[in-house]
Order: C-alpha cells, then sequence, then structure tokens
C-alpha cells in the first residue's frame, strides 16, 4: 500500500518513492580510532557494504592524529579474503604548501611520495604534527569497487596540519591495476598508531 | 494531511518534514556505444535548473572505443538557449602524470587543453588508453545553471589512464561566459564513441 500525500507518493513498496527525493548520499559505517594500529573496512563485516550496491564510496579521514609525530596516514585495499593490502597501483601526487613562518610556499609534484605499480601502502600527506592540536582531514573516493572488467580509479585530497608547522594541500589520484573486485580497505599511519581521530563511508547512489 | 509518529511531523504537503539528505540523485545515463550522453532540462525526467544551487555529474568507468592522439578525449559542453551545446567558455587546465613504469611524474599546466572564449567541448581528459580494462572516472560540478545574472562556473577533477600506461590526474576549472541559463549538458568523446559507463547527475539542496 502505497502513502500518498498531497497527491505525491512518497511511500511505496517498501521503499522511498523517487518523488520523495531521498539523499543519495547513504552513512554506511563510523570507525573512530583510540590508539588503533588501523582502521579497517570489510564487506560484510560489522554493517559494511563495500561491494556492487554503490558504483561509488568516499571515505572522510576526520581529525586523524598520529601517535607519532610525522607520520603520513596511509590506506591499501585487497580482494576477496586476502589481507596482506598490496594491490599494485599507479597515481600521481601534487600538493601545496604554506608553512606558519611564510618560508615556505609552493606547488610541486612529489616523485617520492607516488607509487608505479607499487604494492606499498598508499601515502596520503607529509608528515602530520602529532601535537596536541594537529591533525590530517581527508576524503578518498573509491569508484566501482566490485567491477570485474575495469581497473578501479580512485581520487582523494585533503588538508593536512604537517610536523613543520605549516598547511599541506594534498591532490592525488590513480587506479588499482586489477580487476578482481575489492572487499577491503585499511587505513593507518606510516609507523604508530593512530591516536584519534574518525573515519566514516560513504555510499553513493 | 500531516503524517506524524510519536508526535513528530513526519510528512506532510507532499514532501517529507524530516531530513532525508542534501544530494538527490536526479538522473542516471548509461553508455552503450553512445556517440553521447546528453542530460536536458525537461526531458526524462531530469532536472537541470534552479531547482539546485549545485549540480554534480559522477562519471564512472567510461571506456572509449578509440585511443591514440589527441581525438579520444572525454570532453563535455554546455548548451544556453538553442539546441547547439556551444556555450562560451574560458578555463584553466592542469594534471599530474605518472607512468606505471615509474617515469614522467610531474604536475603541469596544460595549454593544449584550456579554453579562451571558446564554444568548442571541453576536454576533461589527456589522450586516452582505451585497453579493454581501463576507464575513465571523476566529478564535474555545475553552479547555478539557471542564473540569469552571473557567468557559470564549472570544476572537474578525474582520473584516467593515459595511452602511455599512466595514471593521469586532471584538474578543470572555468566558466561558461553567459548569463543565459544552462539547460542541458553533453559528455562524449571528441572522437570515436563512449563504448560503456555511466553517468549519474545528482542536484545538492539549497537548504
Amino acid at each position: 500500500m502505497g502513502l500518498i500525500s498531497n497527491g505525491t507518493t512518497l511511500l511505496d513498496a517498501g521503499a522511498l518513492d523517487s518523488a520523495a527525493g531521498s539523499g543519495a548520499m547513504t552513512l554506511i559505517k563510523t570507525l573512530t580510532a583510540s590508539s588503533s594500529a588501523n582502521l579497517q573496512f570489510l564487506n560484510g563485516a560489522s554493517s559494511v557494504v563495500f561491494d556492487g550496491t554503490y558504483k561509488e564510496y568516499q571515505f572522510h579521514c576526520i581529525s586523524i592524529h598520529p601517535a607519532s609525530d610525522g607520520e603520513p596516514l596511509t590506506f591499501q585495499v585487497d580482494t576477496g579474503t586476502n589481507t596482506n593490502f598490496n594491490i599494485a597501483t599507479t597515481n600521481t601526487f601534487f600538493r601545496a604548501r604554506h608553512n606558519e613562518g611564510d618560508t615556505i610556499s609552493s606547488l610541486a609534484y612529489v616523485t617520492s611520495y607516488d607509487q608505479a605499480q607499487g604494492t606499498a601502502f598508499i601515502r596520503m600527506n607529509g608528515g602530520v604534527g602529532n601535537a596536541a592540536d594537529e591533525c590530517c582531514s581527508m576524503i578518498l573516493t573509491i569508484y566501482e569497487p566490485a567491477n570485474t572488467t575495469f581497473v578501479k580509479h580512485y581520487t582523494f585530497t585533503g588538508s593536512n596540519y604537517q610536523d613543520n608547522s605549516g598547511a599541506e594541500h594534498l591532490f592525488s589520484a590513480g587506479y588499482f591495476n586489477t580487476t578482481t573486485a575489492l572487499t577491503r580497505i585499511q587505513f593507518k599511519m606510516g609507523s604508530g598508531n593512530i591516536d584519534s581521530g574518525t573515519i566514516k563511508m560513504y555510499g553513493i547512489t | 494531511m500531516a503524517i506524524l509518529s510519536n508526535a513528530v511531523e513526519i510528512a506532510d504537503a507532499g514532501s517529507f518534514s524530516v531530513n532525508l539528505g542534501s544530494m538527490v540523485l536526479i538522473k542516471t545515463l548509461t553508455a552503450s556505444g553512445s556517440a553521447n550522453l546528453s542530460f536536458v532540462h525537461g526531458a526524462s525526467s531530469v532536472v537541470l535548473d534552479g531547482t539546485y544551487p549545485i549540480y554534480i555529474f559522477k562519471i564512472i568507468n567510461c571506456h572509449p572505443s578509440q585511443q591514440g592522439g589527441d581525438g579520444d578525449e572525454f570532453s563535455v559542453n554546455f548548451r544556453d538557449g538553442s539546441t547547439a551545446y556551444d556555450a562560451t567558455k574560458t578555463s584553466s587546465f592542469f594534471s599530474a602524470v605518472h607512468g606505471e613504469d615509474g617515469t614522467g611524474g610531474a604536475v603541469a599546466y596544460r595549454t593544449s587543453h584550456d579554453l579562451a572564449q571558446a564554444t568548442g567541448f571541453q576536454t576533461l581528459t589527456v589522450d586516452n588508453d582505451a585497453d579493454n580494462d581501463v576507464s575513465i572516472s571523476g566529478e564535474l560540478h555545475l553552479f547555478s545553471p539557471a542564473s540569469t545574472t552571473f557567468v557559470k562556473h564549472y570544476l572537474w577533477r578525474g582520473n584516467s589512464v593515459h595511452s602511455s600506461a599512466a595514471a593521469h590526474n586532471s584538474i578543470v576549472a572555468g566558466y561558461c561566459n553567459v548569463t543565459a541559463a544552462i539547460d542541458a549538458v553533453q559528455f562524449k568523446m571528441s572522437a570515436g564513441n563512449i563504448d560503456s559507463g555511466t553517468i549519474k547527475l545528482y542536484g545538492l539542496k539549497d537548504s
């Protein structure tokens, strides 16, 4: 039985009608770090959906504070039941920087941060400061992780309080060079724990 | 008639009173050997007017039918009152590239891909590969297309696979230098078809 208000169908057959204009961005899962070695989203576990349900997934990394000074936030993915987190990726990486002392202001490609068919964890920024008020916030988008025809593109951007007391604006994009469906993603610092912070996972309808 | 639950108004006058989120999926188009994919206001349930202040097009795994040279680039154009996709545009284009063999890591401005008061299509990628497993993904923001006072700004950020087997991250921003409303947007490859892929149109609510 449908639910109609003022001639507009709002609910029918157990779902919101498109005329209701429901939101297209769905919060799937929130993970909160507390001296955590890593934060991981695994399809099918703890209410996480990371499959063909959505064509696009976004991970919002909010106020990520490292235990160790100068370590970058990183991520990698894996397929099936594998837990090695070592899928080959090729990506680009450039950034703008400006420090509080006004002695650094630059826009440059960073060859030491990119990967060419590399399998290491993907660096998302320069070193994050670990003083009490220092952190980074990033947004990562992954397109069609469950696609079995194409490589899997991703982009991320974000802002970081660098360990050298400056602002760092990050830009990176690349692809996981596999046609196997991705099933999991893990975030961690280059070394040491994620002292605090939140990562929210969204699916885009 | 209002719908109340536990004394909270859920819906009234044809719309929900509760927050349903601000990002609304308007239309999904799927390519299949398509010469282009077009979103036209008022056609096929597409809304592209003053209903939303910001529109986002999500490009997901668009696969080109051709590769080689500069004739196979993913591109966009805007319609500003006539039936032609030829709005006058001025834009900037820069991109970062990095080869699978580790060569070429660099970011650079691309004078060959920017526009200066041009009416042709705006390229959004550079020299795409067309191997079976490669594609283009990214998103285009279009701001206030229905404004009849201001120019219409757009922003693109996406990733593609360059024909040299490299990741190519392109960033484009510009404006349609018209005060007429933009009422349609068309995507196509600069040569050949969009073999497969999906483009989704979303509206972001004003409030």
